[in-house]
């Protein structure tokens, strides 16, 4: 009834690895007690390198699903799959890994650590490369998104577009399977989030990696993905699912397109029903 | 040595800091010294504190000295302590010449100090284990909210009976207030570390033990040092109350010691020293905090 499997191949398709399925997956909050589903069969496929966007209004367990998919957050029904492996199921403990990294809606670069020890700290910590190669990676990572001046300071005394920039680059230099951003543009003004759209899209040109990214701006989720999934209110599942035939490299003369335009008033239709419904469902919570 | 000669030097030495301070922010401000003093002795904020200062002396003076109000006439004058406090003959056997005077500064000192680091040696541990262990947490919490609201003084007897002697007796006192202070705003600490940092370290690999040292300990660090702020101020003002009770020396001592011997200028002398020794430790607290945060610096402040 609510899947809505992908039938044309993403018109960028790389061979490799971070492909996911995501089956019929449900997560209840406290099953003893207030009992709130926040996803209810639940299912979506993404291909290895596909950029796919996820869109709906807020509260409707865009971020369940991200972080059921992170480790963060164990599932109460069906299953996760990563490149064919069982990533989460209803038995396995959850449990965050390299292979899938977050970067935050607020974001989480540490405070307390410069930005070079924190763009070193997932390969460092896991041994997977001494302090010394680290750093060597970091740097030709940093200089190459033109934020090689900055090793030395502190998050804090970073703009936000840079923070975030440094912040998927420390996602990055794990070689992660799979890319998950969580409404990371939503507190920017309109300058910056451009500019934060141009250097995401370099670095998905750049790296082919999946890229699974949560939204509640329709046109960024138009801009930037491949397919762009309407997730429903509360209990969540896919209701629509649109594809975006634009080429890439995407230019910002495409905002303006017929093509882009109607992409644009089929989803604003579709979440807008659920945005009232929500509404409604609001409503009756509080009468 | 003349006592106006040593009040002269003193003056001197805090126009000096001033001076020194001033000419650090001038060169901050990058405008020039001259124009930085003139801001500063201008400005609203001094002026107040200032005022705050000479009323306070000036109340003194007229309610004990000018008007001798019934009560108040019995307690001796700024000046007089001043004097007394300076004097190379003081008539009192305290002051800055006197061998005694340093060794209860010094048996007070060394009994906040034990007792502090005691208190933050195992403080922030147990905070830290408290905000990182669920288990841990839920097995002392209750207990420690339970022994906490004891005023320490309550304790003296027990700790008398139990401890060998007076003196460990005296520090245990100091000590549990302070390790409270610290543990509680330790645990304070880890709670208020945002869940993306934890989230973002374990998304990058890292394991329980690693969260700890990576995440629990720097994150809660600007709770600590406020905390060790705390826990300095309190460990000073239940020593004080301890040595009444139970010492033979220190600056509590002195205070109980000089009311049951009438010696009143020496009460103040004793209380002002508390009162500057108290702000130099929390200062030099807040010192070794800044160096361990320079991430928190530079984000306030700016490199």
């Amino acid at each position: 009834m609510n899947t809505a499997e992908a039938t044309t191949p993403p018109p960028v398709c790389r061979a490799g690895e971070g492909a996911m399925s995501i089956r019929k997956v449900g997560k209840i909050y406290d099953p003893e007690g207030v009992h709130v589903v926040a996803l209810n069969d639940c299912s979506l496929e993404i291909a290895a390198g596909e950029f796919v966007a996820i869109v709906g209004p807020s509260g409707c367990g865009k971020s369940t699903l991200l972080n059921t998919i992170a480790g963060f957050d164990g599932l109460t029904s069906g299953e996760i799959l990563l490149d064919g492996e069982p990533l989460a199921t209803v038995d396995k403990d959850p449990r965050p890994g390299p292979d899938r990294v977050v970067v935050f809606q607020h974001g989480a670069l540490f405070p307390w650590k410069t930005v070079l020890q924190n763009v070193t700290y997932g390969p460092v910590v896991q041994g997977a490369m001494s302090e010394e190669d680290a750093n060597k990676r970091a740097q030709e990572m940093l200089s190459r998104v033109g934020l090689n001046d900055i090793e030395t300071a502190y998050p804090g005394q970073l703009s936000s577009g840079m923070q975030r920039r440094v912040e998927i680059i420390r996602a990055l230099i794990n070689n992660p399977k799979v890319l998950l951003l969580d409404e990371p543009f939503r507190a920017m003004d309109t300058v910056t989030k451009s500019a934060s759209h141009q250097y995401l899209l370099e670095l998905y040109d750049a790296t082919g990696k999946t890229i699974f990214f949560i939204t509640h701006d329709l046109e960024e989720a138009i801009f930037l993905a491949d397919k762009v999934l309407v997730m429903t209110t509360r209990p969540g599942y896919i209701k629509k699912t649109l594809q975006v035939n634009l080429p890439r490299p995407r230019q910002y003369s495409m905002l303006a397109s017929e093509e882009f335009l109607a992409m644009k008033a089929q989803l604003v239709e579709a979440v807008h029903e659920e945005a009232v419904k929500a509404f409604e469902a609001g409503e009756r919570e509080m009468a | 040595m003349n006592p106006y000669i040593v009040l002269g030097l003193l003056l001197m030495a805090v126009l000096a800091v001033g001076a020194w301070q001033q000419k650090k922010k001038a060169r901050l401000y990058e405008i020039s010294w001259g124009h930085q003093l003139r801001k500063t002795l201008t400005s609203r904020s001094f002026l107040l504190q200032m005022g705050g200062f000479v009323a306070f002396v000036v109340i003194w003076e007229l309610t004990v000295k000018v008007f001798s109000l019934p009560w108040f006439n019995r307690l001796p004058g700024p000046w007089e302590c001043l004097l007394e406090w300076l004097s190379p003959d003081p008539a009192y056997g305290i002051s800055i010449y006197t061998e005694d005077y340093y060794t209860h500064i010094i048996y007070s000192t060394y009994r906040a100090t034990t007792a502090f680091v005691l208190a933050t040696l195992l403080g922030v541990p147990m905070g830290l284990l408290m905000g990182w262990s669920r288990k841990f947490y839920d097995y002392s919490f209750p207990l420690v909210e339970l022994i906490r609201p004891i005023p320490p003084l309550a304790w003296v007897p027990l700790a008398i009976l139990i401890l060998p002697g007076d003196e460990p007796a005296v520090i245990f006192v100091t000590f549990l207030v302070a390790f409270f202070v610290t543990a509680l705003n330790t645990l304070l600490g880890v709670e208020s570390i945002d869940e993306s940092f934890f989230r973002a370290a374990r998304c990058l690999g890292a394991d329980k033990r690693r969260l700890l040292f990576d995440v629990v300990l720097p994150g809660a660090m600007p709770f600590i040092f406020t905390g060790l702020q705390i826990s300095m101020g309190a460990a000073w003002f239940s020593l004080v109350a301890g040595e009444m009770i139970a010492a033979q020396y220190g600056l509590g001592f002195l205070i109980w010691d000089s009311y049951s011997l009438i010696q009143y200028p020496v009460i103040v002398i004793g209380m002002a020293t508390l009162g500057v020794i108290g702000w130099i430790s929390s200062a030099a607290v807040r010192s070794v905090g800044r160096k361990l945060m320079a991430w928190r610096e530079r984000e306030l402040y700016g490199s």
